[in-house]
This record gives C-alpha cells, sequence and structure tokens, in this order.
C-alpha cells in the first residue's frame, strides 16, 4: 500500500481530486452525472486522449513533440486526396493510410533530432510551422467536404435510449481510443522496448553504454507519436464530417498539458498511462463542467493554466512521507 | 609482451589509441588481464581509465589499435551488447542507472537491451535481482525507485547488475569513492569471492591502500601514457603514488603544538537530538582540528550546526569570543564561518557555470559597484589572485566548472570560500574523488592556510588523512565525541582499530 502510494504519487492525487470534482460537479450541475453527458464527454476527448498517449510515449523518451496536433491535420488532408485518387478506399485503406502518413512525419522528427542533435523542442517547434505552412499552402485554407462515405459514416459502439427520448452513445472513435490507450501500455509497460525508453529518457547515456539502440529509440517514441497522430486525425474526420486544415492547430498545447498534469516528467524516464488518462479526463471535466455550470470558456483556459502550476509546484511534496516511520536518519 | 597462450588472458590490449578533439585520452596503451586476476587500474584523474574501459567495451570506438583481444579472441569492432555477451561487465564510476526505475530493473536491465521486442516479466526480474543482491548478502527495497537510495545502496544496485550477467571480466571504475570503509571492506571480500571463482577483476581506485590490498598486479597510466606494469608484492604507497604522478609525495606526521594561539571557536555541550549529544570542542588559530569517526557518526551534522544549517537543541558556540548562534547559513558566513561540503558536485558548485563565475558567487556584494553592478575588473582581479594562490590548473576562468577535474573543482570550491575571508574553515571530506596529486595540492593549500592564521576542521573518515595533515584528532562515534588523540603519539593502525572496531 505504501509502496503503491509511493510510486504513483501523482495519479493517486490526481485520481483524488478527480473523484472531488466529479462528485461536486453532480450536485451542482444535474445533468452532468447522467448517461447523455457521460457518453458525449468520452466521445469528445477521444481524439485528445489518443495523441496524449502518443505524446506520453515521446516524453518518457526525454523528449517533446508540439508537431502532432498539425501533424494530424497534413494526414486527414493527404489521405483524403489519395483515397479519392483509389476510389474512395475503405476503414482498412484509412487505417494504412493515416497510419503509415503519421509514422512518416513522426520519423522526419526523429530524424532531424537524432541526425543532427537537434533538441526535440526546437525540431518539432519548426516541424510544425512547415507542416501548417505547407498544408495553408496547399490547401488553401479550404474545407474538404467530399469525403468517402464509410470516412463520415456514424458507426456507434453502443447505443441506449432513456425515458425521454434522449439518445446516448459512443462512437467509433472511443473503441479506437481504448485501442491505443492497451497498445500503448502493451508498449511501454510490458515491452522491452518501451522499458527502454524509459531508460533512455531516464539516462540517456547511461541507456547507450548499456548497449540501447539511441537511433532507434528516437524512431519509436517519435514515430508511435506519429501513428497516434494519424489515427487521431482520422477519427477526428470521423467525428466532424469534414477536413477543416486549421481545425486542430492550437489543440497541441492543451494536450501537452493534461499529459503533464498526469505526472509524465518533462525531461524523461517517467509517466504512465493511468496518469495520461487521468490528466486528459480532468481537463476535459473540467471544461465539461465549467460549460455545464454556465462558465465563460474563456476561464477555461485560465483555470486549466492555475491547475498545470499548481500541480506542478506541488509534484516534489512526497504524499508518502505520512506514512513514512522516523526510521529514515541519514 | 608475453608469450604465454592467449587463452590464459581475460584481455589484451595492445598500441591503443583515443583521442577526443585535441585530448589524446589514450596514447598507444598496452593492458592485459590475466583469466582470474585482480587487476588494478592505477593513474590520476583524467590520465584515460575511463575511456580504456569504454574502448574495451565499444562505448567509444578506438581510432587506432593494434590488438584487442577478449578471452582469447581478437574483436575488431564491438558494442556493448557484444561486450556483454562475451562476458565482460563495468560498474561505472557515475553509475550510469536509471534514477526512476526501480531498484530489480535497474539490476536487471541489461536483460532488456536489444531490439527483438519481447515481453518483461516483472516477477521473474525481481526474483532474479533479488538472488543476485542476496549474492552479495545486502537486502535492498526491489520494488522502490532507484532515487530514494542512498548513494552507496546505488553503488550496491551497480555491483548487482554488474553481478547479473556471469561476467567473466569485471571492470570496477572506482566501486569505493562513495563506500564508508565498511562498505568498501565488504566490496573487497566480493572482489576476492570472484576472483576465487575465476572472474577476473580490474579495479580503478584512487586509494592506494586498497589497491595495494587487492590486487596483485597494478597497471599505472600517467596523461594516457602506460607508465609500467608492477606486481603488488612489495610495492608501497609512496612509490605507488610517485609512479601515478610522477613526482614523490610526502605523507609524514607534521602536527604542532600551539597552546598561545587565541581560540578561534569553541562549542560547549552541543546537542542536536537523534545526531549527536553533548560535543565540546574548541579550535585554535592556525590550528588543523582533525575529526574523524566512521560516515553517519554524526561530524557532517555537527557541521551543519556549526554553519547555521540546523539548530542546535542544547549547548552553545562563541566565535572569537563572543556567543555564536548562527539562524542561517548567511548569517554564519557573515561571521566569518566557511563550509567546503562533502558533496561538492551537487551543493559546492555549479556545474555548468564558469570557473569565474562559480569562484566569486559568495562575495558577490563585495564586487557590486555604487551602481549597483558587478564590477567586471574587480571580479576578473579576483578570480585571478586566486587561480593563481591555489594552482588551479585551468584553460581559461570562462570555461564551465564541469571541465575540470575533481582535484581543481575542489581547489575552485576552495577559492570560493576564501575570497569570504573566513575565520573558520569546515573541510568536510575535502578529498572525496580527488587523486593522490591533487590531494597533496590540496593539503599543501590547507597547511599554508593554517600557517596564516586560519583555523581549519577537518572531516574525514580517512584516517591516513587526519593523521598526516592535522594538529590533533578527536574521535567521533555515534553522535559523541569519544577520545582526542595527539598524531604524533598513536599510528595509523592503532587509531584505524580504534574507529573500525
Ligand atoms: N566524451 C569525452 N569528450 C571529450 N573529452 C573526454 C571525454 N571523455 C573523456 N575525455 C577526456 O579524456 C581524458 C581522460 O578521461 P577519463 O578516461 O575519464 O579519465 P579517468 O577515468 O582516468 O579519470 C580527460 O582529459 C577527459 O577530459
Ligand atoms: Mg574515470
Amino acid at each position: 500500500m505504501r509502496d503503491a502510494l509511493r510510486s504513483h504519487t501523482i495519479e493517486v492525487r490526481l485520481a483524488v481530486v478527480l473523484a472531488v470534482l466529479c462528485i461536486a460537479l453532480s450536485l451542482s450541475a444535474p445533468q452532468f452525472a447522467t448517461l447523455p453527458n457521460l457518453t458525449s464527454l468520452l466521445n469528445n476527448s477521444a481524439v485528445n486522449l489518443i495523441w496524449a498517449v502518443g505524446l506520453l510515449v515521446v516524453l518518457i523518451a526525454g523528449g517533446i513533440d508540439i508537431s502532432f496536433a498539425v501533424a494530424s491535420s497534413v494526414v486527414q488532408y493527404v489521405a483524403a486526396q489519395l483515397l479519392m485518387s483509389v476510389g474512395g478506399g475503405n476503414w482498412l485503406l484509412g487505417f494504412l493510410f493515416c497510419g503509415s502518413l503519421g509514422i512518416l512525419l513522426g520519423l522526419l522528427n526523429a530524424w532531424l533530432i537524432h541526425g543532427f542533435r537537434i533538441i526535440s523542442i526546437v525540431v518539432t517547434i519548426a516541424t510544425f510551422n512547415a507542416f501548417f505552412g505547407l498544408l495553408m499552402f496547399f490547401s488553401g485554407g479550404r474545407n474538404i467536404y467530399n469525403l468517402p462515405d464509410w470516412w463520415t459514416a456514424r458507426i456507434f459502439i453502443f447505443e441506449h435510449e432513456n425515458a425521454q427520448g434522449i439518445w446516448s452513445e459512443l462512437t467509433l472513435s472511443v473503441a479506437v481510443m481504448i485501442g491505443c490507450v492497451i497498445a500503448t501500455w502493451a508498449l511501454i509497460r510490458r515491452s522491452n522496448i518501451g522499458r527502454q525508453l524509459y531508460a533512455f529518457g531516464d539516462n540517456p547515456e547511461g541507456a547507450r553504454r548499456a548497449g540501447v539502440n539511441i537511433a532507434v529509440m528516437q524512431g519509436v517514441a517519435f514515430g508511435w507519436m506519429g501513428l497516434m497522430a494519424g489515427i487521431a486525425g482520422l477519427c477526428q474526420v470521423n467525428i466532424v464530417k469534414e477536413v477543416v486544415p486549421n481545425a486542430l492547430y492550437g489543440r497541441e498545447l492543451d494536450v501537452l498539458a493534461a499529459v503533464v498534469l498526469g505526472g509524465a516528467r518533462l525531461g524523461g524516464g517517467k509517466g504512465t498511462i493511468l496518469g495520461c488518462i487521468l490528466g486528459v479526463m480532468f481537463v476535459a471535466v473540467t471544461q465539461n463542467g465549467l460549460n455545464l455550470l454556465g462558465v465563460s470558456p474563456f476561464a477555461f483556459q485560465m483555470i486549466i493554466g492555475a491547475v498545470i502550476l499548481v500541480a506542478i509546484s506541488t509534484a516534489n511534496i512526497d504524499l508518502s512521507q505520512f506514512f513514512r516511520n522516523k526510521e529514515a536518519r541519514s | 609482451m608475453t608469450t604465454a597462450p592467449a587463452e590464459r588472458f581475460a584481455l589484451r590490449l595492445h598500441k591503443v589509441s583515443k583521442a577526443f578533439g585535441g585530448v589524446q585520452a589514450l596514447n598507444k596503451i598496452d593492458f592485459e588481464v590475466r583469466a582470474g586476476e585482480v587487476h588494478c587500474l592505477a593513474g590520476e584523474n583524467g590520465c584515460g581509465k575511463s575511456t580504456l574501459i569504454k574502448v574495451v567495451t565499444g562505448v567509444h570506438q578506438p581510432e587506432s589499435a593494434d590488438l584487442i583481444e577478449l578471452f582469447g579472441a581478437r574483436v575488431d569492432r564491438i558494442t556493448p551488447v557484444q561486450a556483454r555477451q562475451r562476458g565482460v561487465s563495468v560498474i561505472w564510476q557515475d553509475l550510469a542507472l536509471f534514477p526512476h526505475m526501480s531498484v530489480a530493473e535497474n539490476i536487471a536491465f541489461d536483460d532488456l537491451v536489444g531490439l527483438r521486442p519481447r515481453s518483461v516479466r516483472y516477477r521473474e526480474m525481481s526474483a532474479r535481482a533479488g538472488e543476485v543482491l542476496e549474492r552479495l548478502g545486502v537486502s535492498l527495497p526491489l520494488t522502490a525507485p532507484l532515487n530514494d537510495l542512498s548513494i552507496a545502496q546505488r553503488q550496491v544496485v551497480a555491483i548487482a547488475r554488474a553481478l547479473m550477467n556471469d561476467a567473466k571480466l569485471i571492470f570496477m571504475d572506482e566501486p569505493t569513492a562513495s563506500l564508508t570503509q565498511s562498505e568498501t571492506d565488504r566490496l573487497l571480500d566480493i572482489v576476492r569471492k570472484l576472483s576465487a571463482d575465476g572472474v577476473a577483476v580490474v579495479f580503478v581506485s584512487h586509494r592506494l591502500a586498497e589497491v595495494l590490498e587487492i590486487a596483485e598486479r597494478v597497471t599505472v597510466v600517467r596523461d594516457g601514457n602506460l607508465v609500467g606494469v608492477y606486481p603488488t608484492e612489495g610495492m608501497t604507497q609512496a612509490r605507488l603514488g610517485e609512479l601515478m604522478t610522477g613526482h614523490l609525495i610526502e605523507n609524514k606526521v607534521d602536527a604542532r603544538d600551539l597552546p598561545d594561539a587565541p581560540v578561534v571557536f569553541e562549542a560547549r555541550g552541543l546537542s542536536r537530538h537523534g545526531e549527536f549529544e553533548d560535543v565540546s570542542l574548541t579550535i585554535r588559530a592556525g590550528e588543523v582540528l582533525g575529526l574523524t569517526g566512521l560516515i553517519g557518526a554524526g561530524r557532517t551534522e555537527l557541521a551543519h550546526v556549526m554553519m547555521g544549517m540546523r539548530r542546535a537543541d542544547a549547548g552553545s558556540m562563541t566565535l572569537e569570543g563572543s556567543a555564536f548562534r548562527p539562524g542561517s547559513i548567511r548569517e554564519a558566513i557573515a561571521k566569518g564561518m566557511a563550509y567546503v561540503s562533502e558533496d561538492r558536485l551537487s551543493l559546492g558548485l555549479l556545474q555548468k557555470q564558469s570557473i569565474a563565475d562559480n569562484t566569486v558567487i559568495s562575495v558577490l556584494r563585495q564586487l557590486t559597484t555604487a551602481s549597483g553592478l558587478i564590477s567586471d575588473r574587480r571580479k576578473a582581479d579576483l578570480v585571478r589572485h586566486w587561480i593563481r594562490e591555489l594552482g588551479v590548473k585551468i584553460g581559461a576562468p570562462e570555461d564551465a566548472i564541469s571541465t575540470l577535474s575533481g582535484g581543481n573543482q575542489q581547489k575552485v570550491v576552495l577559492a570560493k570560500w576564501l575570497a569570504t575571508e573566513p575565520r573558520l574553515l569546515i573541510l568536510d571530506s575535502p578529498t572525496v574523488g580527488v587523486d593522490v596529486g591533487a590531494r597533496a595540492g590540496i593539503f599543501r593549500i590547507v597547511r599554508a592556510l593554517a600557517e596564516q592564521g586560519l583555523a581549519i576542521l577537518l572531516i574525514s573518515d580517512e584516517v591516513t588523512e587526519v593523521m598526516h595533515h592535522s594538529d590533533r584528532i578527536l574521535h567521533m562515534a555515534d553522535g559523541r565525541i569519544v577520545q582526542a588523540y595527539d598524531p604524533r603519539t598513536v599510528s595509523v593502525p592503532q587509531l584505524e582499530e580504534r574507529i573500525y572496531a
């Protein structure tokens, strides 16, 4: 028990805060704890969480990525063009196209970082601008509505109609999100590749001396982020049913904030899937709650900012010290 | 070169060179380790010992090598993984562990390396790590993050990791640097046991006594060049120090009587609950008072109280005749106290800042002009003065501190404190990680400072150090001063026996 608290301080704390928040909201906003609201909360979080687990992998490996949301837009745009040119395609082709395009963009980042020894924040700010500039140039900023039918079709994995005739449903994106979360968990927690990512993020020189292949680790981290960005792009089109070139611009910082809130360490070596989920859900619930309470959306940005400051500045306070006996003496 | 059959050697290097930019870290080095032998690699800081290990294990590629041979098989290009597969393990000087990963995972990490995807079995990992620790006769919390462990415990983790892979050749790069005497003894026992099992151990150390105790042969390297290979039988510490540094190092008791010198500092019945009790001591102007004892005896805690970093529960202190009860380290410094901490690398220096900035950091106010800005000229003067005074070997004052060797870093820490013009200087384990040559330099400075009238408290758990460089010795155990000694009337073995008994 003490061990679990010790190694998951941030997750435990965030779970408690999230639970308190949910209880407070269910008391103050009657719509909050209803099935339609909770399912739409999940639907709206799907894309964010897919990005978040990708970003988690990059953070664990000691990097950072600013370009992923724009990369998703690039993937959407290019995939739309490609799919129409092969006669529309289908879900399988969609996943293949979007996934591999995303991986390519991620590998581009990895190559720039590793090949030229530039730190990841500089590289991904550069690619963020480059991706966005190119996208706006080629698309002319115009939305694409002409998409294959399968892509915009509504697919539900869960439907329920309540007594008032209001539907609650979970979209395909939620299933995809669950798949991405499980796959990422398997990667970072259950596979030796993932453990090498942690080691590389924790102590790059130590990892190198142990024989960890650094180039491949960068490739895996940013490639995985790219794959998630591609899949997130695919899902987002399915939700909004159009490709809007600048729709995702700016979302990267919200996701980054959520992942850091969930305990991933800027600088590498630390971060869990659980924390990542809690971080994303915390941001989503806060936004949803403020919405239901009729608070201005601008207040939301401010509150999230304040929460992150508090979370990061108290991250060093060790909860488990309350459980420690006196024996500790140097 | 010897004509013995090649299989009898765990490792043979012939004319191996490696340069970093302009620095020739290894210059046509020959090096041989026999199977099952304990071999010491000795040399001053920066002479290339760690680089040699990195070349053998494929962390660095040599720029030229006539021969690298492991267990009788020639090696042309090796990677760290291949080196490990052939039975070579390393305990790195900086440990190269992973602070946020669990102890078990740190120990078993090498099993996870490689690009062939496979699943991690945590239970098996813990079991294997636990087994190795058992073999070492220690118990550590396997699931705790490495971060939670003390430096000495982390050292044990690094040792356990090296033993995981059934190595036939283990390099230990300064494994005792942060261990206490009893922990060191345990490590030396392990080395002997490994050697008896046929494992060759290459032991890198600054501590000459250890080298002579554990190794059969010693290879001495100076400035990247091979000095020679010697049997340890018949070798003395003095001779070895001379070979390493290229000049003679004198170590003799040099205590003086200073009955007439004024008392600078006095403590009466100083206590702090759970740390030390009823400590009384006086230090006179110009005196070097040695304070020795095991780690954990409360010496560092005492120093912290003297520096105002913690408060005593009972007792009193006087500094130059007036009551002294510092409420903060700033107050203590202002009243004339200076403290070179045990952990200079993290507490004493700003590693990424320049040598000049580190030197002046504690006297910035003195350098400030009427306009409230730092005077560059005054700063440069001060830095130049101290670099000359202490003989610090540097490239330029603007270089980062991290470019200096341990001994020279320690001198910069000294300079930083001396710039505050203290009355009492506390040196807490000043030579940890500093090699013989540089140690001699530091103690020359300490002695010169004492002759100028500075009172010095020298805290060290190396008995030879307090014997040779202090005027009086206090032995502290379990938070109490148990006995005072005159270095002229006690011998090193006698004192060691008292302390480690
Ligand atoms: N990665 C590196 N880059 C540049 N110089 C290095 C590097 N590693 C070691 N050196 C230099 O090579 C010399 C030998 O260093 P090292 O092998 O670490 O010495 P030792 O282990 O004997 O103290 C030193 O002058 C050091 O500054
Ligand atoms: Mg070294």
